[in-house]
């Protein structure tokens, strides 16, 4: 068994572990620490394939941003799990039925997978990088390429898909308590001398 | 024995599958479902990405990084969601979660 092979079934087997974790673990903060072992172990496996870009953006992403979102957020509420996790056994069965025929349909269905002798080559062909000119360009360097040329719509779309996520999450969790004061612009601009300053005559002896 | 494609296939086969499974096992936890949803994404990314390396075809790749930030974005909406959620109700029950009569 040659090392990549090794290194292939250390990180399937830690990522199916890991992943197996997720979602059977009593406390959620364990399952984000999983997740995020399998997110790096899914990198492992995307390097080992070739797509060393998308790895590191995977652990960029992932478990720099969205892991620590998820941890923030189950930390933040104060939320009794216990409770959350009655009926997990309830579902045990059919999830396991449902589960174990899904498995066996896809694994069916993937590991007869083969494509035609002429097929690698065909697409490879078609392709905008051809794998003999693969090897002298790195992986970074192609995506690049490819992305801000052909799929330079697609970028943009995934830009905006990230504008207004990002702003529909400041919209929804923003709130505005009452009785804070709070800095009104508008209204210091609008402030003149006019309406400031009041001009009050004092006659001598009375006050205002 | 050389990895193959279908190597590649089977793990992400078998990490479709727990995605589900946390789905059906987790009824009332939203933020297991959530998680298992990434991890539902993370099988369809490695799809793509094998798919990608094995026939010599970058669009593959590319895909996967769009899922890549419809996933983010989607973790960043849903996390959001469930924070305002639990401000109102003060749970995160997927039970309660009937404001709408759906």
């Amino acid at each position: 068994m040659s090392v990549a092979a090794a290194f292939f079934y250390l990180f399937a087997f830690v990522l199916i572990a890991s992943a197996f974790m997720v979602i059977s673990s009593r406390n959620p903060v364990h399952s984000v620490l999983f997740l995020i072992l399998a997110f790096v172990n899914a990198a492992g496996l995307f390097i080992l394939i070739g797509a060393e870009f998308l790895a590191l953006i995977l652990v960029v992403v992932y478990v720099g941003a969205v892991a620590v979102l998820f941890l923030f957020v189950v930390m933040m509420l104060d939320v009794d799990f216990v409770e959350l996790r009655q009926g997990f056994l309830q579902y045990l069965p059919i999830g396991m039925i449902v589960g174990a025929i899904f498995l066996a349909e896809l694994v069916l269905v993937l590991g007869a997978w083969a494509t035609g002798p002429g097929v690698a080559q065909a697409v490879s062909a078609a392709a905008n990088v051809a794998p003999a000119g693969a090897e002298a360009v790195s992986n970074v360097r192609a995506i690049g390429q490819v992305l801000y040329t052909d799929y330079i719509y697609f970028f943009q779309a995934a830009g905006f898909v990230l504008l207004v996520a990002m702003i529909g999450a400041i919209v929804l969790t923003l709130r505005h308590k009452a009785g804070v004061k709070r800095q009104s612009i508008s209204a210091q601009v609008e402030r003149t001398a006019k309406t400031a300053i009041e001009v009050v005559k004092v006659r001598p002896g009375q006050g205002l | 024995m050389d990895i193959g494609l279908s190597h590649y296939l089977t793990v992400a086969a078998i990490l479709f599958t727990l995605g589900t499974l946390g789905i059906f096992l987790n009824r009332k936890n939203v933020i297991v479902i959530l998680m298992s949803v990434e991890l539902i994404l993370l099988a369809v990314n490695i799809n793509l990405v094998a798919f990608s390396a094995f026939l010599g075809n970058l669009t593959g790749q590319i895909f996967a990084l769009l899922v890549l930030t419809v996933a983010a974005a989607e973790a960043a909406i849903g996390l959001a969601i469930l924070v305002v959620f639990y401000r109102n109700r003060g749970s995160i029950a997927v039970e309660d979660i009937n404001a709408m009569k759906g």
